[in-house]
């Protein structure tokens, strides 16, 4: 077992300096660049706070859909070649609510932000 | 070899720029390690005049496969400009004796090209709500220009444009089920190719645009144009992710398709509104395979910085577009 602090502890650390200690001290391309950089730990931090149980959640329903067991990339691999070859579209129950839950999760990693999931997430609350 | 980069362009500047003694203030504004773009000054006893120059240094291969390249792009240009669309003069085209590579020098444009600026600074407000119909009476005068006049360029329809995102898609070799979901769409809905094949800007977006306060000033990087359906460009431009936040509005996050298409048609052009939203889908797909794309090249090199793997990460915005577009939940919006 490793021990503390977590690796979502030192991240959180390492992105506070660079915002609080290095950002007032550069400007220009330095200064974007490292707006990046703190945005990429950030991304990584929810990542590793959301991912696990939401990674669970998405193969318990690929397992569903597709009738059989594998690994999570095995499976998208399968949900996308089946609807490629139009063996599984949006009339299949199930395919919409999967595809839309797993790509919600997906932005609540990479860009919560993004107007697009702002707006589907409202949605979501007010229904 | 030959000396520095300055002494080569103030060298080249003063062979074609009569009166012209030097440059001074070259600064490196955008681009990848294949393509850059400078802002510099012709220094001149009359006054000095402010220039741009885009080139892709020597050394660097072939351009990929869908630019233009840099020749093409000055041609396009100086057609557009000679047509009365709103462009910088290219000044110059580069050759091989000014030892700068290929690419061409162009006049600077005052103005704003940051969309998120465009789109929330005072400064134009009130020009904004002008812009969709501007945007539709520029494209409509680019779909206009006559071909004979044009250089050669690739010729582009639905059936192709699948081709190519279900190749370079296939080629990340990682499964995204929603781009399988868009790329069967678009295959079953294929509107087929159009009838009469205009060149298409290809990138006419908030962001490639010089915007000032009396409106549109000029149109940016036409590296990837090409032949096509006029319609794939009045698409583009409302593909979500070139509405930088204000999603309510379509084109560009400026105005709504209606302004832009009676800014089309004002200026003569005929809309098809069906084939505008197919495009749009393709574009929204476009941007996201591009999104792949750059992560692809952060980890191939040679440009492995973490701007472009951090782009990587934004291709599932374009997931969520395409869901929203193609299996939009109850409740509309």
């Amino acid at each position: 077992m490793q021990d503390e602090p977590t690796p979502i502890e030192l991240l959180n650390a390492v992105a506070e300096f660079l915002r609080n200690d290095i950002a007032p001290k550069i400007s220009g391309a330095s200064a974007f660049k490292l707006r990046v950089a703190t945005n990429a730990i950030d991304l990584v931090v929810r990542q590793l706070e959301l991912s696990e149980p939401r990674a669970a959640d998405e193969l318990t329903r690929l397992v569903k859909l597709l009738g059989e067991n594998g690994s999570l990339v095995d499976l998208n691999r399968k949900l996308a070649d089946s609807i490629a070859t139009g063996t599984v579209d949006l009339q299949t129950p199930g395919l919409a609510d999967h595809l839309w839950q797993t790509t919600m999760d997906k932005l609540a990693v990479d860009q919560p932000n993004y107007a697009s999931y702002r707006r589907e997430l409202e949605r979501e609350e007010n229904s | 070899m030959s000396g520095s980069f300055e002494a080569d362009l103030a060298r080249c500047v003063t062979r074609w720029c009569a009166g012209a003694t030097g440059i001074a203030n070259a600064a490196r504004l955008s681009g990848g390690a294949s393509q850059e773009t400078w802002s510099f000054d012709i220094v001149h006893p009359d006054g000095d005049i402010g220039a741009i120059l885009r080139r892709a240094p020597s050394g660097y291969g072939a351009a990929p496969e869908r630019a233009a390249g840099l020749d093409a792009e000055a041609v396009l240009m100086q057609r557009a400009y000679a047509a009365g669309i709103p462009s910088p003069p290219v000044m110059h085209v580069l050759e091989a004796t000014d030892g700068l590579g290929t690419g061409f020098i162009m006049g600077r444009i005052a103005g704003e090209t940051i969309a998120r600026k465009i789109l929330r600074d005072d400064a134009f407000a009130a020009v904004r709500p002008k812009l969709a119909q501007q945007a539709g009476g520029v494209l409509c005068g680019i779909h206009g220009l006559d071909r004979a006049t044009l250089p050669q360029l690739r010729r582009m329809n639905p059936a192709t444009e699948i081709a190519e995102l279900t190749r370079d898609y296939h080629g990340f070799d990682w499964p995204r089920p929603v781009f399988d979901l868009a790329l069967r769409w678009l295959a079953d809905n294929d509107p087929g190719p159009v009838q009469q094949e205009t060149l298409v800007h290809g990138d006419f977006r908030n962001g490639n645009l010089i915007i000032g306060e009396d409106g549109i000033r000029a149109v940016l990087d036409w590296e990837l144009a090409h032949f096509g359906d006029p319609m794939e460009d009045l698409g583009w431009i409302c593909v979500n992710s070139w509405r930088f936040g204000a999603i309510d509005k379509p084109v560009g996050g400026f105005g709504s398709r209606e302004e832009m298409f009676a800014g089309y048609e004002a200026a003569g052009g005929r809309v098809d509104a069906a084939r505008v939203k197919y495009w749009e889908v393709m574009g929204t797909l476009r941007w996201g395979v591009m999104c792949c794309g750059m992560m692809q090249r952060f980890r191939t090199g040679p440009d492995h910085s973490m701007e472009r793997a951090m782009i990587g990460r934004r291709a599932s915005e374009t997931e969520i577009d395409l869901l929203r577009l193609l299996a939009p939940r109850a409740g509309g919006g």
